[in-house]
């Protein structure tokens, strides 16, 4: 703080930004059950394992429900009632009748929406505002999509035809997950496949909604099978000689050990792993948007986005100015309750996630980055974590290489373009990057050069179903969303 | 928590130096205006959008209601508007609403220089200001000596603001020292009386023109940037609002001197008075959450608040026959 005045800078006051009388939604609009079966063969059944484990709001540490956990018989039940509804009904039925299930459950999504939005929010921590606009909204739209694509694979793959490929084994992180859940199968039942889904085991409440909701679509049964559990049962799927395609979205760590486990069989996989985007802001950019892109860039959902803009590169010439504006629009970000309507960011996912941030933010402070912190104040209790930025970052700091997965942002300056694309690829990952400036033949010239699979141009975070998204490096391999999305899920003959 | 005192304390006396150090013009170094920042349209306009996603309840809605009531520039800019008339306006400025209690007034009223002997006569003692449009508004196509001599008859009829209108052809042309030198030849005029000067941005047609037209307003010496006259659609709309917040913060991280902004035009809901409040709070702070440094030029707005302070109060709508039309 005593060097922001040194440098000369006027800080403007935003305490009372930050307090809003408290507009909560009502717990009471979702129902959740206190315990939740596995969703296998189109009913909710209890697990082989007899095990059951707790989900909590990571919020407030209040236990939601207990869910099933899935043994090893009941991953074999789950692929088989798969197989089965693959042989029997899925892949016989005209894709114009697929296309009416697919459009079904999004219509079902969008009439349940508020559900979906308090569910998700109590499950997760991220705030009510994102699940409400962001994560529900774009489920949905995803089916529709997916929806239209199911009858006219023709035209995707003209000259061939495209085949299903079986039963798809899918497995989603816990940072979006009604969100991934649709991402996985709205494109697998689009091309005929069935499907055995696991949702994170801190998130998995929106995935059994959804369940539900496909209960109540009449899908036949064994089209979709939901079951919960963590990372064993997750292994018990993607070893299981039936399936013949793994879909998974979540830590490089654990996406390499999927890649060893699948090498020699003749399982087709798609990988969407970590990130470490680079956020380029060059001195003819928009900066007031462009600060706006980095808020969105590394705090949209607590930073836990695979494609978060962690990496910050400043040009020199602007570097001051655009950290005194950060720095400033940092202050009138609202971190508190996650069910609260003017909640910005939310809660941290989970005690180890918090952990994990913890540690890195104390990592950053040892490497000799110098940190700001909002001045706003946590709950006492839950998981949250001040939105953190580190200046003075050196390429070599563990904090600019590894993946946070939370809100803590390295910043950088450059003084050239080449100094910068250099440093921008100079990662393990690829997942994405944004560049902002005014220029339009800058970003081109940008974005044939970053080694990224989703590069951003004057804005951050934009989703839509018709474009595809997914990395380079160890950032994983595939495309999901758009006509790409649907090649990993078809054979062509 | 002692950090944080110390931090205030250092801010504002830094802001004071600041402050001081400008009230010696010299050493405000004027930028060149044919590069002044960028704004991406869509960026901006995403932005404002979020503004509308804040949810204002209770106290917070009570509190924001009577604060846009205390920054409403009541205005009648007619060609039939009479004495009577004005002087139906200043006692509605007075007395909102006598029905309620403990209501503000508002903060200004709005006329044309004619119009300002009756309003001042009118207002007596009653500390609500009387802002003149001059400059040959609203067009501002006449001669800077007929600006300027426009300017003086409503000051030397007691005007307390000069609501001036930019050269818009010229700002177009290109020709920015023609448009900076009439605003600084303007504020000269006023002297101490603070200038508002409109940009009417329904004719610049970007945000890229409606920054650059801000920036020149606040080094020529505006003590408030206005969005329109009220005559030309679109008016005030929070994206240009936002775009022209923005242009005073820079303007006050680059000099330390404070501007007040005024929009006018298309105001007429509470709701969307609040969310003008708020990305007001969002954007500049609390120091400009007051009728000092923030206004809205209304007519229809004040109505709206009143009826709404009502449903707060009593828990039901009013008829809009309640309600006084001056």
């Amino acid at each position: 703080m005593s060097k922001a005045i040194k440098k000369n800078t006027i800080q403007l006051k935003f305490d009372s930004a930050r307090v809003y009388e408290p507009a909560i939604e009502s717990k009471s609009a979702a129902k959740i059950k206190p315990v939740y079966d596995l969703f296998i063969n189109g009913k909710f059944e209890k697990p082989l394992s007899k095990k059951y484990f707790n989900t909590i709001n990571p919020a407030s540490e209040e236990i939601l429900s207990s869910v099933a956990m899935a043994g090893k018989a009941d991953v074999n039940k789950a692929v088989l009632a798969a197989r089965n509804a693959y042989e029997r009904t899925w892949k016989k039925m005209p894709a114009a009748e697929r296309a009416k299930y697919i459009y079904r459950i999004a219509r079902m999504i969008q009439e349940k929406a508020r559900e979906f939005a308090i569910i998700e929010t109590l499950d997760g921590g991220k705030p009510i505002r994102e699940s409400r606009d962001f994560d529900v909204p774009t489920a949905a739209n995803h089916f529709f999509y997916y929806a239209g694509w199911a009858d006219k694979l023709e035209y995707a793959f003209p000259n061939r035809k495209a085949m299903p490929l079986g039963v798809a084994g899918q497995i989603i992180p816990w940072n979006f997950p009604l969100l991934m859940a649709a991402w996985k199968i709205a494109p697998a039942l689009a091309t005929g496949n069935t499907v055995v889904l696991k949702p994170a085991e801190t998130t998995p409440l929106t995935a059994l909604k959804l369940a539900e909701i496909i209960q109540e679509a009449d899908l036949p049964p064994g089209v979709v099978n939901i079951i919960t559990g963590a990372g064993d049962t997750g292994a018990n799927i993607v070893n299981h000689a039936d399936i013949n395609k793994i879909a998974f979205t979540g830590s490089t760590a654990v996406g390499k050990i999927i890649q060893r486990a699948i090498a020699g069989t003749n399982k087709k996989a798609t990988l969407e792993l970590g990130g470490k985007a680079a956020n380029i802001i060059f001195d003819d950019a928009p900066l007031d948007q462009a600060v706006e892109g980095i808020i969105n860039g590394i705090f949209f959902n607590q930073g836990h986005v695979c494609c978060a803009g962690s990496r910050l590169y400043v040009q020199e010439s602007v570097y001051e100015q655009v950290i005194q504006k950060l720095k400033d629009r940092m202050e009138t970000l609202i971190v508190g309750n996650p069910m609260d309507k003017n909640t910005d960011v939310g809660a941290i996912n989970s005690r180890e996630q918090l952990a994990t941030i913890q540690r890195y933010i104390k990592l950053g402070n040892q490497e000799g980055a110098e940190m700001y912190q909002s001045a706003c104040a946590l709950p006492k209790k839950g998981f949250f974590c001040k939105p953190t930025i580190f200046t003075n970052v050196a390429q070599s700091n563990r904090i600019a290489q590894e993946e946070i997965f939370g809100p803590v942002l390295a910043i950088q300056s450059f003084r050239t373009d080449d100094e910068v694309i250099e440093k921008a690829n100079n990662t393990a990952f690829g997942l994405s990057a944004g560049i902002w400036t005014d220029k339009g033949s800058k970003i081109f010239n940008l974005t044939s050069k970053m080694r990224a699979g989703v590069v951003w141009a004057n804005t951050y975070n934009k989703f839509d179903p018709t474009s595809p998204f997914g990395g380079y490096k160890e950032s994983g391999y595939g495309r999901e969303g758009g006509l790409h999305g649907l090649f990993p899920y078809v054979k062509l003959v | 928590m002692a950090e944080k005192i110390n931090k205030e304390k250092d801010c504002s006396t830094f802001g004071l130096r600041k402050i001081n150090m400008i009230a010696d013009k010299k050493n405000i170094a004027i930028p060149d205006f044919r590069h002044t920042a960028p704004v991406d349209q869509v960026g901006v306009e995403e932005r404002a959008s979020r503004f509308t996603k804040r949810s204002i309840k209770k106290e917070t809605k009570l509190n924001g209601l009577l604060l846009a009531l205390n920054m409403i520039d009541l205005t009648t800019l007619e060609g039939k508007d009479s004495d009577g008339k004005v002087k139906q306006l200043c006692y509605k400025a007075m007395h909102l609403h006598d029905a309620y209690p403990g209501l503000p007034t508002v903060a200004a009223i709005c006329v044309y220089p004619s119009m300002v002997k009756v309003a001042k006569a009118a207002l007596g003692d009653s500390g609500i200001k009387v802002a003149a449009v001059a400059t040959a508004f609203p067009s501002g196509q006449s001669s800077r000596a007929v600006k300027l001599s426009d300017t003086r008859f409503a000051l030397a009829n007691g005007a307390d603001e000069i609501d001036m209108v930019i050269s818009r052809g010229k700002f177009l042309q290109g020709e920015y020292n023609y448009v900076f030198d009439e605003i600084a030849a303007i504020k000269d005029a006023c002297g101490d009386t603070r200038l508002k000067v409109i940009l009417e941005t329904g004719e610049l047609g970007t945000y890229d023109k409606v920054r650059k037209a801000s920036e020149i307003a606040m080094y020529a010496g505006a003590d408030f940037i206005k969005t329109s006259t009220g005559k030309i659609s679109p008016a005030a709309t929070m994206p240009v609002t936002l775009v022209m917040l923005e242009a005073i913060r820079d303007f006050y991280y680059a000099t330390g001197k404070r501007i007040a902004m005024k929009p006018a035009g298309g105001i007429s809901k509470s709701k969307l008075a609040l969310y003008y409040l708020v990305m007001l709070n969002e954007v500049l702070g609390e120091a400009w959450m007051n009728n000092h440094w923030f206004r809205f030029g209304a007519s229809s707005l004040a109505n709206d608040i009143l009826m709404q302070l009502e449903k707060e109060r009593t828990g039901v709508y009013q008829s809009p026959n309640y309600f006084s039309i001056d």
